[in-house]
């Protein structure tokens, strides 16, 4: 700082460049319109250290009026800048007036006076008061500015007594500003200018309890015009002097203040000599000096400008996260002669930016104002991008290019949220999209006709209260009765993505629901969705994601309204049995499968869990090309292949399979297997659970258990099912042990991740091949891995434990029908865990209509007849149900009792 | 009981002990599951716009049900009872086409808690029920720009806002409301605009109520939604010389202790909280029950942090009366000797000397 007296260190540094007064510069940009310019004047102000910043139109060709509102509404956008106190600074009252109905945070006003008298002065006190602000008030009265010491002290302490006790002004927020005027003008009775106002300063402190003291330094220096180096040394000075006297703060420019210290000392004595008005012949003096001093005195703080020296795609994300655009164009261009195709900018580095910006924001690191400036500066490189996207869309003889797509937003019935809306309106207009925003209140009806007319590209619901979620899942119906497919997203406060999975969603079958986390996601999913490459896999891992959170939800639903176990019964699962044919497996009975072959299983593999594993979460392939984690993931997936590589060459596994079909009927919840076809006694019985979710209108499934998968023996239909147990675990302790360093846990769990992964997989094959050869009904299924992961075919494979079939200890029904001990060398635990660890087992169906479900929560009565069938008590039973019941089964108890 | 002795009667109240404020209107109305017809009434049935989730103007259409939720609030143990007009001035009604009902509704709102809450102090005259007029924060915003090519514009400006807020809070405290309570604050301009109007109201009518403010801390970024913290948030809002100055909404009494914190330990005036009754679920239903609610509170009051509480979205009367046994017996909070210092604000706060 200037000082380095005590007093300094409270003293108020006021950035004092966004003065039209003060700044010729920035007057001409006002002048000119060019207010982002004139905003980071601003921003330097704010980044040199200004801890007010003091806004001043007075210009005699402006209309100051509308230029303060226009700048302080401009500075409400740009946190960086709107963090510190506004002081609005006019000498016209109409201009603090407009200025004050701007500000949300407590400004200062400067100034007022009694300039025009008493009562003026009141009445501007009194609304200074109610706008919420702190007033600097200038010695000035009836009479004019004061000049001497005495002067400027009275017509203090009159201001002083008017506020207090007639206005009831807090005296905290009082600040005087005892006029500071031109020394050295060759004026003699000038020459005590200086010192008379570092005299009433003091005064004012002392005789005014809390009053501070403000004054505007440039003018003392007037005479030296031209000559900085000399203009910084006096202001040094005064202000060392000044500030030591009591001044509390000053308008001065903060990146141009000389170190009291570091100022040389010979000229420093001419100045203090000047302005303590020390001798007869200091101005002359330091007229004379003044030649030798015209060059910079002081070092101009540099904002750091380090980022500049980073990488592009890096200098890129640091202006989108800091919301700078002073390099956006140069370095889009720099980023797009490195890129191969201008789009490739956009939606490699910018979109990488805006995500970091995405997670800042989520994380409450970053706050809604910065993301939205975060996403006016995407606007501008993507603006800048623009002729060369169109560029290239011409030589590849395509139409120029249109807006980026088309999203109808609208805040639905009976909503009248609409500000979240509204941001997620504004960043995507930053982005090229271009937006219909229907506004409040909208009916389904109105959203889908204009979506029809405009071509919308996208549709975006929005809503805060709870009642809006139902009215969501109305519109994502009628899109769906009336045939649309555009891509439906979600978002506002009360929404969420469980809910959108699990009430939006079904609704609406043709198209997809996405539910957007906040504005900043917005731009991400939009792009994504309007991207012909990137579109379909996104599309599949949001379909992907909701069917898991259904699932969870399912499992996870508590206390929600069931049904009785007759009325789930009669509302089962109904296949029409009638016009089927069960297929007949190729053999009836237990078959083993030893030291399967691993290179075979390798394809099989779902690399995906494998990432998650390790907490990176994306698709595999893509998750390699990930912005943020693909270098990671690239890593993982190469030690991955080596140690694959290594396991099968060094035999470190054994995989074991055993599988079996056995003649199968349903026989109400439970299916009954037999030994041959004569189908008499059952020598095992398969339980399972149904489903016992309230269905609230028609377009909701059955309630369905797995039973309902297998023709009833009323049928008549020789039905079958199947089991298999594998494992690709078999030497893996051994594996642990010999090959791999007891401190290298890497290593460790990723052995045990691959053996996870090749007993998946070998599940995964072993089902094929059932469906193509042992069971024969698909022989000519051809699907990729991908198709397989993503299960689209005949069949399923529901393992116990899992939602289908909660139940883990109808593994040991399997495990006995298999003898999968013998067999394959898998155990189960008291627990019914199986050992080893990496081990899949479950039940073959085949009817062409099985499919995967969540049992969900069960009632008392399920519990009850499912314990009757298994020959358990119902404690035990809900011992092993535990987590799927829909009641506590102690209050069950009491409540009986 | 004259409104002077009404008032005198609660900051008497105040000095000695915690103050309840009541729970959430909006979910006590959801509870109604009112279809569009029971919003409309007979009069009206052939308004032009659809009216369904126009809560305040039920109490034009179903002034016995809003009245009863009053009486269910003062029953559980409410010392303060806030209209139910939270919406109800004329740039938020625009959005039904019923802003010309401003002043009635108003009216209306403030004249049935007045009767809800004189019918309960005429049973217990030793603790006086208290009229707070609700003022929230209306669907615009003034330091936010709605279009992105124009960072510069405003859909609402200081003076429109008072205009309406000067209309509302007329009819509040005519139809006898005891305190103005400016609410769910997200935006401080607004805020300060409604302050500036309730003053302009007393001017005009001759009256001085106290007022209490109450902002919103959207999230754990732990700022408004226009970007001010806590303590930035009650420098701007300190020359209104509010009689309690707190938090509510948007958070459940967990997440907002600190902000709470922040607040009491720089406020000169009374500490006021109403939180939600936790986050709401993804099903977005708040399912804190009341002992969950009132035992994340009652720590808040054992530290002495506060003055007021009740709840906000969420709560109901058997939350209130919870929150209330839980906090009965406990001190409140003791207004801090606070240096004068000029306390000055951008969106982060800025104390001199």
């Amino acid at each position: 700082m200037t000082a380095t007296t005590s007093a300094a260190s409270s003293f108020i540094n006021i950035g004092e460049r966004t003065n039209v007064t003060g700044s010729a510069k920035f007057r001409k940009l006002i002048e000119a319109g060019d207010y982002q310019a004139a905003l980071a004047i601003a921003r330097s102000q704010v980044e040199n250290g200004a801890q007010i910043l003091d806004v001043n139109m007075d210009e005699g060709l402006l209309d100051s009026e509308k230029a303060m509102v226009t700048f302080l509404n401009l500075i409400a956008g740009e946190p960086d800048i709107a963090r510190v106190p506004i002081m609005i600074d006019s000498s016209k009252w109409s201009v603090i007036e407009a200025g004050l109905k701007c500000v949300q945070g407590k400004p200062i006003v400067n100034s007022i006076s009694m300039k025009e008298g008493e009562e003026t002065f009141l009445d501007h006190a009194r609304k200074v008061l109610r706008y919420g602000a702190a007033v600097v008030v200038m010695a000035f009265d009836e009479q004019g500015q004061a000049d001497t010491v005495e002067r400027k002290v009275a017509i203090c302490e009159r201001a002083y007594e008017l506020l207090t006790r007639k206005v009831g002004f807090p005296p905290e927020d009082i600040i005087f500003d005892p006029n500071i005027f031109a020394v050295a003008t060759g004026i003699e009775e000038h020459n005590n200018y200086g010192l008379a106002f570092i005299e009433a300063t003091r005064q004012i402190k002392a005789r005014l309890p809390y009053a501070h003291v403000s004054g505007g330094v440039s003018n003392l220096s007037f005479s030296f015009r031209g000559n900085e180096g000399v203009r910084q040394a006096m202001h040094s000075v005064f202000l060392y002097h000044a500030i030591a006297a009591g001044l509390d703060m000053a308008i001065v420019n903060a990146g141009q203040i000389t170190i009291y210290d570091d100022i040389e000392p010979e000229l420093r004595e001419l100045c203090e000599d000047v302005i303590l008005n020390r001798r007869p012949d200091a101005t002359d003096r330091l007229l004379e000096a003044a030649g030798r001093y015209k060059g910079e005195t002081s070092k101009t703080k540099e904002k750091d400008l380090a980022w500049r020296d980073a990488p592009v795609a890096e200098r890129l994300k640091h202006a989108l996260v800091h919301g700078i655009n002073d390099y956006i164009e140069v370095d889009a261009e720099a980023a797009r002669r490195e890129a191969g195709k201008p789009i490739e900018v956009i939606e490699g580095p910018l979109m990488a930016g805006m995500n970091v910006v995405g997670d800042l924001f989520g994380a409450g690191k970053m706050f809604l104002p910065q993301v939205v400036k975060s996403a006016r500066v995407m606007k501008q490189a993507v603006a800048y991008l623009q002729p060369f996207l169109e560029a290239e869309k011409r030589a590849s003889g395509l139409d120029a290019l249109p807006a980026a797509g088309k999203v109808v937003m609208a805040t639905v019935k009976g909503d009248v949220h609409d500000i979240g809306k509204n941001i997620v309106g504004v960043v995507l207009q930053c982005n090229n999209y271009e937006v219909i925003d229907l506004g409040v209140m909208v009916p389904a009806q109105k959203i889908l006709e204009t979506a029809r007319k405009e071509k919308a590209d996208i549709i975006g619901l929005s809503g805060l209260i709870t009642p809006s979620l139902d009215e969501m899942c109305h519109v994502a119906a009628e899109m769906e009765r009336e045939g649309f497919s555009v891509p439906l997203l979600i978002g506002g406060a009360t929404t969420s993505r469980v809910h959108t999975a699990v009430k939006i969603n079904p609704n609406y079958v043709r198209g997809q629901t996405i539910y957007v986390t906040d504005a900043s996601r917005a731009v991400g999913v939009v792009s994504s969705l309007m991207s012909e490459t990137d579109r379909g896999a996104y599309v599949d891992s949001v379909k992907a994601e909701y069917v898991k959170i259904r699932e969870a939800y399912v499992r996870g639903e508590t206390k929600k309204t069931r049904l009785s176990l007759q009325a789930a019964r009669e509302n089962k699962y109904k296949i029409d049995w009638s016009a089927y044919a069960p297929p007949k497996p190729s053999f009836l009975g237990s078959r083993a499968f030893k030291s399967y072959k691993l290179t075979e299983l390798v394809p099989y593999i779902d690399w995906t869990p494998l990432f998650q594993t390790w907490e990176l979460s994306g698709k595999y392939p893509r998750i390699l090309e990930d912005n943020v984690v693909g270098a990671e993931a690239k890593k993982l997936f190469a030690d991955a292949q080596a140690m694959l590589k290594r396991l099968i060459a060094e035999k470190w596994l054994t995989a074991n399979a055993v599988i079996g079909f056995w003649p199968a009927n349903a026989d109400g919840d439970d299916i009954r297997l037999f030994t041959d076809e004569a189908r008499g006694v059952p020598f095992a019985t398969l339980h399972t659970l149904r489903q016992q979710m309230a269905r609230d209108n028609k377009r909701d499934r059955a309630n369905t258990a797995l039973a309902d998968f297998v023709a009833p023996k009323a049928s008549g239909l020789a039905d079958y099912v199947g089991a298999f147990a594998v494992t690709a675990g078999i030497g893996e302790a051994e594996a642990l042990a010999k090959h791999i360093d007891k401190s290298d846990d890497y290593g460790r769990i990723m052995l045990k991740a691959l053996a996870d992964r090749l007993a998946e997989a070998f599940a995964e094959r072993m089902h094929e091949r059932v469906r193509r050869e042992f069971w024969g009904y698909a022989a000519d299924e051809r699907l990729s891995n991908e198709q397989l992961i993503a299960e689209e075919y005949r069949g399923i494979r529901p393992a116990p434990g899992y939602p289908a079939q909660p139940d883990h200890t109808e593994k040991a029904t399997i495990f006995r029908l298999l003898d999968a001990k013998a067999k394959a060398g898998i155990t189960l635990t008291e627990s019914f865990a199986m050992w080893p660890g990496a081990a899949v087992s479950g039940l073959y169906f085949s009817h062409p209509e099985s499919h995967y479900f969540g049992v969900g929560k069960v009632e008392l009565d399920q519990v009850e007849d499912y314990a009757a069938r298994k020959g358990w008590s119902v404690e035990e039973a809900e011992r092993w149900l535990g987590p799927v019941l829909n009641y506590d089964p102690k209050m069950a108890r009491t409540e009986a009792a | 009981m004259t409104r002077q002795d009404r008032i005198a009667a609660l900051k008497a109240a105040a000095a000695e002990r915690i103050l309840i404020i009541d729970g959430a209107m909006g979910t006590m109305i959801q509870r109604l599951k009112l279809e569009e017809a029971g919003y409309r009434g007979t009069r009206f049935a052939d308004h032009g716009r659809p009216v369904k989730g126009n809560n305040d103007l039920l109490v034009l259409t179903q002034p016995k049900a809003i009245a009863d939720i009053h009486t269910s609030y003062l029953d559980a143990g409410a010392d303060i009872v806030c209209t139910n007009t939270f919406n109800a001035q004329r740039i938020s009604l625009a959005d039904y086409g019923m802003e010309d009902l401003a002043y009635e509704m108003n009216l209306a709102a403030a004249q049935l808690a007045r009767k809800a809450a004189d019918a309960v102090t005429a049973k217990t005259p030793e603790q006086p029920r208290i009229v707070a007029g609700a003022m929230g924060p209306t669907n615009r915003t003034a330091s936010i720009s709605p279009d992105v090519n124009n960072p510069g514009f405003r859909n609402i400006t200081f003076d429109e806002l008072v205009t309406a807020y000067c209309e509302q809070a007329r009819g509040l405290i005519e139809g006898g409301a005891d305190v103005l309570l400016i609410e769910t604050i997200f935006d401080t301009l607004n805020a300060k605009a409604a302050g500036f109007a309730a003053l302009k109201a007393f001017d005009e009518l001759g009256v001085e109520l106290p007022l209490m403010i109450s902002g919103t801390i959207t999230d754990r970024s732990g700022r408004t939604l226009s970007g001010q913290t806590p303590e930035a948030f009650y420098f701007s809002m300190r020359h209104l010389k509010p009689f309690a100055l707190g938090l509510n909404c948007a958070l459940g009494a967990e997440l907002m202790r600190p902000y709470i914190a922040e607040i009491a330990a720089v406020a000169e005036c009374l500490v006021i909280a109403y939180p939600n009754a936790g986050l709401p679920n993804a099903m977005g239903e708040y399912d804190e029950g009341p002992c969950e609610m009132a035992g994340h509170i009652e720590p808040w009051v054992r530290e002495g942090l506060l003055n007021i509480v009740g709840g906000c979205c969420g709560s109901t009367p058997e939350h209130i009366a919870e929150i209330r046994e839980h906090v009965e017996k406990y001190p409140p909070r003791k207004v801090p000797k606070i240096e004068r210092r000029m306390r000055l604000a951008g969106l982060e706060p800025f104390v001199h000397g």
